[in-house]
């Protein structure tokens, strides 16, 4: 039997899903209609990155009308347990606070009313007494034995160190010639999709089962967990994804701790709640790549050439262990040499808790932060011995003739040729051509570089990999885990007609399309007749753990199954063809929608006509078969063992390559990167669909540079959050995105059905350090971190050494040092009083009501101690907060030091000002004051930029008023600049 | 335009993709949720809310608007274009549609009805336009899936068709290489 070459896999075909989207009739979440009576949940986040929750009073929130209910994390706490993590520790791994707060945007209590906005307005109303804990931030002094801890149960901040050593790396570091380190620190980004989390739940108390719709995106091991956390067997938690995702790229895992929470919400009110994130929420508290601090010391000989590897990463989780975290870490595991035929290797890992949003899948998952240092590390051999580094990095690759190859860490690099992609991409993407041009450049005194990265991009996951955090005896304690179960159904319907469905859950890439070319193929049908669906149904489609749009599964392991499936299908119909042609199986093709012989294909039957036989006439069908209505397959590559007793682990089945050319210059002036020419080889092994292959690497690619130039999700000293808007977390857009020159030769995977690999992430790994290692060649530097921002190349082409950007954006002076958000002012006016008659109207409260910016009145809770309410403004976010004051060190009538916070729904701010009073020699007084001032929350994280000027704003205009009060004219005398007087008159304070 | 009553509900009547429509709503509701939610209009999508992403741009007169910044009681006696009368017809893609669809210009399609909204009034105003130009008006549009060049590539294509430069492409493959 056979099948026809194929006609449609390897084409670049329009894609099915196409016509919908284009025309608005997409079925992203928050298009699909909800049961009558769903009520709408808004979340109330901490705006501290560190606090105890001293008391939370909900009852204004809850008496707003259209306010249902207002669910607080100890409500929860009935209903729920925690979300266990890969690693057991003694976290508290609750999907709220219950009583500390442990990151800025932690869910502190759930508003749930008739619609959203009012479900918003009641989360205004709530209010949260903290009692503030220092933060820890910075990763390596999270590690230091005097840190604040985030979780006392486990008594460090460090929950997991472990040592690995392969080969004899110690041997070859003391027989080496050379050896070099270099050490990085990876930053926070995010994929960012354009469409943000959404949870549809609805709880049946008869059986004690939940129904949840979300946009999860898998991997379906997180099922587990969820029904875990909501202490309901897995066959009671009936998990479903929409038709349609507004994309992932691997963000959407993390969902799950929110499917957890609007359920039990849903549970608890008593009827369904419906729950779609917002971008601020999205930014800071959904989830964030790993940031890491890797130091990476090779041993290597005059040649340049690698024999040993010592890694010592550092990699930082954020307040919580998330399942399946710390998974960033060790899905590279086997990949620790890259390209590289290293056997030598040594590893420290370390995962520590920091006072930031907790991490969890981003496209290159733990890619970036290995190829960043190994890559750079690779060029700083090359200029150490004065070598070039592509020969370097050409003389260190894995030779052609050795796949498989099993790497020093265990993985088993399934096919390549490295040395003829290295050698197709220079010669077809001009790197001769490229050093032409950086001699020319530098000739003139312009700042050109050329940047190379060789990477291994694996993909289809090894479930069991993320074990090898644990010992040997902790995992044989715990049994093996392995594999990556991959499934498929094809199902044919009365009519003859074919369905596909899918556990892949895409989000965007084009499975639907891709599963019809393949399946069309086999079954030689039009692939117009081949109806996919690939939204899953826990409670009746076919699953796995593995199920899920992650590790670049699809092509190799999802499409691979349906071509299994298909084939199945196809070889039971044809005996059922065979009985009634009276030919023999293996005689007959299928094709053109027909079922013939291949010899005569006059002999044959319509294809449906086949496929609706078990229906119809299932006594047709011979005894054996049974009925051949519906396929399912389940397929595990074998390759995919669990860690042995050495940590060798195949943490991937497929391995790609990438070979990344970059010339780029830099303004010597701005600072601006602009990129001459990017070159990317990629070795994805057999190609279905030359269109989608090119969208995965141009989509990468620009997030890649967005992550390499552009983004950072920041934070403060002390855990502000400091990237919440787009304004701030900058994604590239078309005019920032340059031309991109793809290659491509191919080395099929002798491990998968069709040959295939992934392809999606690999630029996201590979392109960041190319950037970088472009710009270290144009400025001369031994040592640069991410993002490559304008405002740090141009003081590194000024000369200067790396200086980290101020943070808060731009701080009217300098900040001191990097995170330090302290907004510093001083200022004067002279009034006409006395100072013994200002000092008395500052210790009056309806003077202070009368010149607060935005006070609504003021209570004298002491004699030294004030209480206001006060609305205030930073751009466009107006919010009310709460301002206590207290005097001390009271010099009357000449000098007071005023302290105070600020607290509210949209932040919270605390500050210091000294005021002094002087007789100005003609009656009058003059005022002068200093102030220190810190301001956190969703004010930090959306007006960042704006938030000096308003601080300066609402103090300014605090003084101002004072003065008139007190009889001074003070838009003459408080001299502050017009530019200063034009925004107080915008934002309708009078100067 | 009449004073609104902050607290009260109005209907607002409009023209949506030609049809005379009204939805009820609060003054503080958003285009974007009247046109989603009060009339179900779902293709207009929201990314930000803060007017940065252009996911929900929608032509009010004519003109492009980030809906998620326009109050729904703003466009009393406006007429509202949507994504969702682009098409000539149900079932058939328009000349800018297909271009997309044959250039492979969307993978989500979560962007995709905003960059459509902004392109199409675009290509009113310049039906020759250059690539730079394309380039920045898709620079007004934030996509997170294609690295932008097939988008330019389709704009640039069906800016063409439209002018008539070039017959309608038959060959679904012709675009790719």
């Amino acid at each position: 039997m056979g099948i026809v070459s194929s006609s449609y896999v390897g084409r670049s075909v329009e894609r099915v899903e196409d016509a919908a989207l284009l025309s608005g009739l997409g079925r992203y979440i928050d298009d699909l209609g909800t049961r009558p009576g769903t009520l709408h949940a808004a979340i109330l986040r901490s705006p501290h990155a560190h606090a105890d929750i001293l008391g939370i009073d909900v009852q204004v929130a809850k008496a707003l009308p259209g306010v249902t209910a207002v669910v607080t994390g100890r409500d929860l706490d009935a209903v729920t347990t925690g979300l266990v993590p890969a690693l057991r520790a003694a976290v508290d791994a609750r999907a709220i606070a219950v009583d500390r707060v442990r990151y800025v945007g932690e869910p502190v209590a759930i508003v749930v009313a008739r619609d959203r906005y009012l479900a918003e307005d009641g989360c205004d109303l709530i209010e949260v007494q903290y009692r503030v804990r220092p933060a820890v931030v910075d990763p390596l002094s999270a590690l230091a034995p005097d840190s604040e801890i985030l979780h006392e149960g486990v008594g460090a901040n460090c929950v997991s160190d472990r040592r690995f050593r392969y080969g004899d790396p110690e041997a070859a570091f003391a027989d080496s010639p050379h050896s070099l380190s270099v050490t990085v620190r990876y930053p926070r980004n995010t994929g960012s999709p354009m469409e943000t989390y959404g949870v549809v739940a609805s709880y049946d108390p008869t059986d004690d089962s939940y129904d949840v719709l979300a946009n999860f995106q898998g991997p379906f091991s997180i099922h587990a967990v969820v029904a875990r956390a909501l202490k309901v067997p897995g066959n009671r938690l009936r998990l479903r994804t929409p038709p349609d995702s507004g994309g992932s790229f691997g963000v959407k895992q993390g969902v799950a701790p929110y499917a957890v929470l609007i359920a039990a919400t849903a549970r608890l009110v008593g009827q369904p709640v419906k729950w779609i994130e917002d971008r601020l929420e999205h930014l800071s508290a959904s989830v964030s790549a790993t940031n890491r601090v890797t130091t990476l010391r090779a041993a290597f000989d005059a040649d340049g050439r690698v024999t040993a590897l010592d890694w010592d990463q550092v990699e930082d989780c954020g307040a919580y262990l998330r399942a399946p975290e710390p998974a960033t870490l060790y899905r590279m595991h086997g990949n620790l040499t890259g390209a590289y035929a290293i056997r030598n290797v040594a590893v420290r890992n370390r995962v520590v808790l920091t006072n930031k949003t907790p991490t969890g899948l981003v496209r290159g998952f733990g890619g970036p932060q290995v190829y960043y240092p190994l890559e750079r590390l690779m060029q700083r051999i090359a200029l150490t011995l004065g070598l070039d580094p592509f020969a370097v990095i050409r003389r260190n690759l894995i030779p052609a003739d050795a796949f498989p190859y099993r790497t020093a860490t265990g993985a088993l690099y399934d096919s390549g040729d490295y040395q003829r992609a290295l050698d197709e991409a220079a010669r077809d993407g001009g790197l001769d051509e490229l050093k032409r041009r950086r001699d020319a450049a530098r000739a003139e005194g312009r700042l050109y570089g050329i940047g190379l990265t060789a990477a291994v991009e694996p993909s289809v996951s090894n479930m069991g990999y993320i074990t090898t955090v644990l010992t040997a005896e902790e995992r044989a304690k715990a049994g093996p885990k392995n594999g990556a179960q991959s499934t498929a159904t094809i199902t044919l319907d009365p009519v003859g007609s074919v369905t596909v469905q899918v556990a892949s859950v895409p989000q965007g890439q084009g499975h639907r399309t891709v599963l019809a070319q393949v399946v069309a193929d086999v079954l030689g049908l039009p692939m117009e007749q081949v109806r996919v669906t690939a939204d899953l149904d826990t409670a009746k489609d076919a699953w796995s753990i593995a199920s899920g749009n992650y590790a670049s599964r699809f092509a190799a392991a999802v499409a691979g199954v349906a071509h299994l499936a298909a084939t199945r299908l196809r070889d039971r119909l044809a005996r059922i063809a065979a009985a009634q042609l009276n030919l023999r199986p293996e005689d007959l093709l299928f094709a053109g929608g027909r079922i013939a012989s291949r010899l005569n294909p006059d002999a044959g039957l319509p294809f449906a006509r086949v496929a609706a036989t078990s229906h119809w006439s299932p006594g047709l069908v011979p005894e054996d078969l049974g009925a051949v209505i519906r396929e399912t397959v389940f397929w595990t590559p074998p390759e995919l063992t669990a860690p042995d007793a050495e940590d060798h682990i195949n943490s991937s089945l497929c391995h790609g390559f990438i070979f990344d050319i970059c010339g780029l210059e830099i303004d010597r002036v701005t600072g601006k990167i602009i990129i001459d020419r990017y070159v990317s080889m990629h070795d994805c092994g057999r190609i279905l669909h030359p269109g989608m292959v090119e969208g995965q690497v141009r989509g990468g690619f620009a997030q890649a540079l967005g992550a390499a130039v552009f983004e950072e999700l920041s934070y403060g000293d002390d855990g502000a959050f400091l990237s919440g808007t787009f304004a701030d977390y900058l994604l590239p857009t078309a005019t920032e995105v340059p031309d991109l020159r793809i290659l491509h030769v191919e080395s099929p995977s002798p491990f998968t059905p069709l040959g295939a690999k992934g392809v999606g992430e690999g630029n996201c790994m590979s392109t960041p350090v190319c950037l970088a290692n472009a710009v270290a060649d144009a400025l001369g530097l031994e040592a640069i971190d991410l993002p490559l921002t304008p405002a740090k190349l141009a003081a590194l082409a000024a000369g200067g050494e790396e200086r980290a950007p101020p943070a808060g954006h731009s701080a009217p002076k300098p900040a001191t040092k990097a995170g330090d958000r302290t907004l510093r002012g001083e200022g004067s006016a002279t009034v006409t009083a006395p100072p013994e008659t200002v000092w008395a109207m500052l210790l009056d409260p309806d003077v202070l009501a009368s010149v607060i910016p935005g006070s609504h009145g003021v209570r004298k809770l002491s004699g030294t101690r004030f209480q206001a309410d006060v609305t205030l403004g930073v751009g466009p976010v107006k919010g009310r907060y709460k301002a206590e004051v207290t005097l001390s060190d009271l010099d009357e009538p000449r000098a007071v030091t005023l302290t105070g916070t600020v607290t509210g729904g949209l932040g919270s701010g605390g500050g210091t000002g000294r005021l002094t009073l002087e007789p100005d020699g003609a009656g009058g007084t003059r005022i002068a004051y200093v102030y220190e001032a810190a301001v956190g929350g969703k004010v930090a994280a959306v007006g960042g930029r704006l938030l000096d000027g308003a601080a300066r704003v609402i103090i300014g205009g605090f003084f101002t008023a004072l003065a008139r009060r007190a009889g001074g004219s003070g838009e003459r005398r408080l001299r502050l600049p017009a530019a200063l007087r034009r925004l107080l008159a915008r934002l309708g304070v009078s100067a | 335009m009449p004073q609104l009553d902050a607290k009260g509900r109005h209907t607002v009547a409009f023209t949506l993709n030609g049809r005379e429509t009204t939805v009820e709503v609060e003054t503080r509701t958003l285009l974007t949720d009247a046109l989603r939610h009060g009339l179900g209009a779902t293709g207009t999508h929201v990314g930000c809310e803060h007017g940065v992403c252009g996911a929900c741009t929608v032509s009010i007169d004519g003109v492009p608007a980030r809906a998620c910044l326009t109050l729904a009681v703003g466009v009393e006696g406006c007429a509202v274009r949507t994504v969702e009368g682009l098409a000539p017809e149900p079932g058939r893609l328009g000349v800018l549609q297909a271009a997309f669809r044959r250039r492979h210009a969307l993978q989500c399609g979560f962007c995709t009805a905003g960059i459509l909204m902004s392109l199409d009034a675009y290509l009113v105003l310049r039906p020759n336009p250059s690539r730079r130009e394309i380039t920045e008006v898709i620079g007004g549009h934030l996509c997170r899936c294609t690295g932008y060049a097939p988008i330019i590539e389709a704009a640039l294509e069906a800016a063409a068709e439209l002018r008539g430069d070039i017959p309608a492409p038959s060959s679904p493959e012709a675009a790719h290489a």
